[in-house]
């Protein structure tokens, strides 16, 4: 980790002392089939067993450069994405590196509950797992207690795992995909808003969960609140029209900004 | 599992998406192959001008050709399209503008009941409707049972397509005071227009290549006819006579045939998706 | 309507009042029960005429009757209620799986360009005329078939396995064989666009969910798209049933129509509406007119039977995405 070549900015600089970068982006951007840039070189630093929120105004780039993290953007054809981004030091977009791969090292969580509506509880985190042909029961038995347990939901749906996904709650759903995500042990997990479509309760359920997650991965989540990014994430990226404005420990970000944009937005100068 | 197996198994089954795609799309250029190969050659100045008479004129080497079944496939589609134009439209206007009127679902069953009708069973409706009270075959019992062939799809096209037109139209003509007739007419249909018309040419596609329905009806004439109180004949019917006749001659003026319906319907099709592929580029312009 | 709207109302020009919604409402009523009388009409009409028949024959016996002797006047339905259904299931059986690989193939693996090729193409496939495709099937397709096909799988089972040659039959040029296989062509593109409906209406999270877990192509499909569409396909495919048994000029022309049951694989065979297209013109005893009429009927209760749970699937399916 200690021999990354950083090109311009040393991203890692900005990491407190005791903390291990895990992910890094260099001069990572993302372009539009109609020419216009999604992020424009981006070059950022993710803590290891750390929580990393990226703020800023709608349409900034935030979820862009999550998805460019663990290579969504491949599915989109008219999207082409330059630059690097490295894991444990590997690059992501190199040519031999598999986005199959990728993805599963590195998980994700979306914005709207997505679990898979025919599947059952039980199938639904072991999704995962069968796809890389884990098939013997007791392994299976054991993850699906394992990360139910580490979403916090094992206690509510222990005793009815058979049942469909989508006959939980919004919030109970969106711990469902947590669990599915955990399931195959990603290294680094991505959360798009992961809160926007909860109620209030729901949502401090998540924040609590996102607290004792980071315990055993890496945390990458974007937020419309910076409320919730001040609750949950110990760095704080503020993104600006693509790219990127400012990345601190979030205490230091919300107490005293380094950039006039961060601290006219932080301030609700603008929205 | 090993990704290599994995990856293996995506590309197999790509494969075989693929070569079963081509399954289902490579008859349909055989067909139109064999069509033109064959019919080309029936289409001469003939074809267009004389009757196709009895057998023996085909036998001795007499002109022969489909200006009948031609002639009258134009007159009973049209007068069937005149007859299935109001109630089809007014149906899709009730379905979509009227939805809170208790006869609204009443209606959207019995389309997609009468959408899913065999077209035979609306010749036979025809028929006893039709042939048996005006005394015989004529060309617009035809029309009647291609009408009511076409009324189930015009009806559901135009509900489809009011239902997408904006309700801030509505909206807005309510909010100047006309009522609502006005509105339904003058703004909501016009706006509709494009898509209401290529709704219209797919039902008349479709009953244009519609056979069953005009042997039970309109029976077929060898002769040239103008008058729709009597036999007609028509070219989906007569390709079907023409086909399991024994004569030689025959098979190829069938053949020439296929070729005239097999325009003619691509033709009413062609020009329906050219209509919507403009409606959609204006919505999105 | 206060008294204030009222007076306002009054002082609108003429033309923004007067009769025009409910003379409007009362066409518009008018013409749609024209439409909703047709369908009852429809099953009226066919019924009268079919009344005789049952009479004669009794409704239960009609169907189960199987002899078909116009000359005798004796009616039973049952060679041609058998004919459509194996007709029509077999067609479905071959039609079914190329079409969903179809749809799988435009939307989730073609490039924008190959599909918009290939859905065109099915469109256009439905937009034959079944009557031109039974007119090449007959000159072209039955021919090749008989002699290429089923003439050295019987000569073969004849020789080798005579009780499976009793099974295929003497193989004519119009049979039941090539009648289905030319009616699975006719419903495949129905198939096609049903199922590419249920398959886009998967919404892209779905399919992103399995993506994030690390799925190949095929596993997205296979594991999120697959079973979220699975219901609007088993819709579709019903749909597509309706179609088959209803579909009647290729049948008429290329199925060989006898009426004398058991019907064989390579040999003629006749279906509800092919029996219709063939006999209707020559019926000329009242009885033998009534029992076309019945069989009809009939082949109406089917289609209304088939598309109740077709809707009843659709129903479900609707729930089934509220509970999501």
């Amino acid at each position: 980790m200690d021999t990354i070549n950083v090109k311009d900015k040393d991203a890692g600089a900005t990491l407190a002392a005791g903390d291990e970068l895990r992910m890094e982006t260099v001069g990572l951007s993302v372009r539009y089939g109609t020419g216009n840039y999604g992020i424009r070189d981006v070059s950022m630093a993710v803590a290891d067993k750390r929580v990393t929120a990226l703020i800023g105004p709608s349409g900034c780039g935030k979820s862009t450069f999550l998805r460019s993290l663990n290579r969504m953007h491949d599915l989109a054809p008219d999207i082409t994405v330059t630059g690097q981004a490295f894991l444990d030091g590997e690059d992501l977009y190199a040519p031999d590196m598999d986005a199959v791969l990728v993805r599963r090292r590195v998980g994700m969580v979306f914005q709207k509950p997505t679990p898979f509506p025919t599947k059952s509880i039980y199938e639904n985190v072991c999704a995962g797992l069968r796809l890389v042909g884990v098939n013997k029961k007791a392994t299976l038995d054991e993850a699906v207690e394992r990360s139910l347990r580490g979403a916090a939901l094992w206690d509510e749906v222990k005793d009815r795992l058979k049942t469909p996904g989508g006959s939980l709650s919004g919030g109970q759903q969106q711990r469902l995909c947590i669990a599915r995500a955990l399931a195959v042990e990603p290294e680094v997990l991505l959360m798009d808003e992961p809160t926007s479509s909860l109620d209030p309760n729901a949502t401090i359920r998540i924040e609590q969960l996102i607290h004792e997650l980071k315990e055993q991965v890496t945390i990458v989540i974007v937020t419309h609140n910076m409320h919730q990014a001040a609750r949950v994430s110990d760095y704080t990226a503020f993104f600006y029209v693509g790219e990127l404005v400012e990345l601190s420990a979030t205490k230091e970000m919300f107490l005293k900004p380094r950039e006039k944009k961060t601290e006219e937005y932080l301030t609700g100068f603008f929205s | 599992m090993k990704l290599r197996t994995r990856f293996l198994r995506d590309r197999l089954m790509l494969a075989g998406l693929g070569l079963l795609t081509a399954v289902v799309v490579v008859p349909l250029f055989i067909i139109i192959f064999y069509v033109v190969a064959n019919g080309f050659s029936a289409l001469d100045a003939n074809f267009f001008t004389q009757e196709l008479g009895s057998p023996a004129r085909a036998m001795q080497g007499k002109p022969t050709g489909l200006v009948a079944s031609i002639v009258g496939t134009l007159l009973i589609d049209l007068a069937a399209l005149a007859m299935a134009l109001p109630f089809g439209i007014g149906t899709g206007v009730m379905m979509s503008e009227y939805r809170e009127h208790p006869f609204a679902p009443i209606a959207r069953l019995m389309v997609s009941t009468l959408n899913g009708m065999p077209a035979v069973l609306m010749g036979l409706t025809a028929y006893a409707l039709v042939v048996k009270n005006t005394g015989g075959f004529s060309g617009m019992a035809g029309s009647v049972a291609l009408a009511f062939v076409m009324v189930p799809i015009i009806a559901r096209t135009t509900e489809s397509v009011l239902t997408v037109t904006p309700w801030a139209l509505r909206e807005a003509g309510l909010s100047l005071g006309l009522p609502r007739w006005k509105v339904t007419l003058s703004l909501v249909l016009p706006a509709a227009r494009t898509g209401i018309i290529t709704g219209v040419l797919i039902a008349f596609a479709r009953a244009a290549g519609e056979a069953a329905p005009l042997l039970l009806t309109s029976f077929g004439n060898n002769f040239l006819s103008f008058d729709l109180s009597k036999p007609m004949d028509s070219l989906p019917q007569r390709l079907y006579s023409l086909a399991i006749s024994p004569y030689k001659q025959w098979h190829a003026l069938g053949w020439g045939g296929a070729i005239i319906l097999l325009l003619f319907v691509i033709l009413t099709f062609f020009i329906g998706r050219v209509a919507v592929a403009r409606l959609e580029k204006r919505m999105k312009g | 309507m206060g008294p204030a709207q009222k007076s306002a109302a009054a002082a609108l020009p003429r033309a923004f009042r007067g009769p025009g919604d409910r003379v409007f409402k009362y066409a518009i009523v008018g013409l749609s029960s024209a439409v909703v009388a047709l369908a009852l009409v429809m099953a009226v009409v066919i019924y009268i005429e079919a009344r005789p028949t049952f009479k004669a024959f009794g409704y239960l016996s009609f169907l189960t009757e199987t002899t078909w002797d116009p000359v005798k006047s004796i009616h039973g339905a049952l060679p041609f209620i058998i004919g459509t259904f194996v007709t029509s299931f077999a067609a479905l059986a071959l039609a079914a799986i190329p079409a969903i690989a179809v749809a799988i193939f435009t939307s989730e693996y073609a490039p924008k360009w190959l599909a918009a090729v290939i859905n065109y193409t099915v469109d256009l496939l439905a937009a034959i005329p079944s009557v031109v495709v039974g007119l090449w099937a007959i000159f072209n397709f039955a021919p090749l078939m008989r002699d290429a096909v089923y003439m050295p799988i019987y000569l073969w089972a004849e020789a080798s396995a005579p009780w499976l040659a009793t099974m295929l039959g003497a193989p004519s040029t119009f049979n039941m064989t090539t009648g289905t296989i030319v009616l699975a062509l006719m419903i495949v593109p129905y198939t096609v666009a049903l199922s590419r409906d249920a398959i886009g209406q998967v919404p892209r999270d779905q399919r992103e969910a399995m993506w994030a877990l690390g799925a190949t192509k095929w596993e997205v499909i296979r594991q999120a798209v697959i079973p979220y569409a699975r219901t609007g396909i088993a819709a579709g495919v019903l749909l597509s049933l309706a179609r088959a048994l209803g579909e009647t000029m290729a049948l008429a022309m290329l199925i060989g129509n006898s009426n004398r049951l058991p019907f064989t694989l390579f040999g003629p065979a006749a279906t509800m509406p092919s029996l219709i297209i063939n006999e209707f013109r020559e019926a000329v005893e009242p009885l033998h007119y009534s029992s076309i009429m019945a069989v009809g009927f009939y082949l109406f209760i089917i289609t209304i039977g088939i598309n109740l749970v077709t809707s009843f699937v659709q129903r479900k399916l609707y729930m089934g995405r509220g509970m999501v």
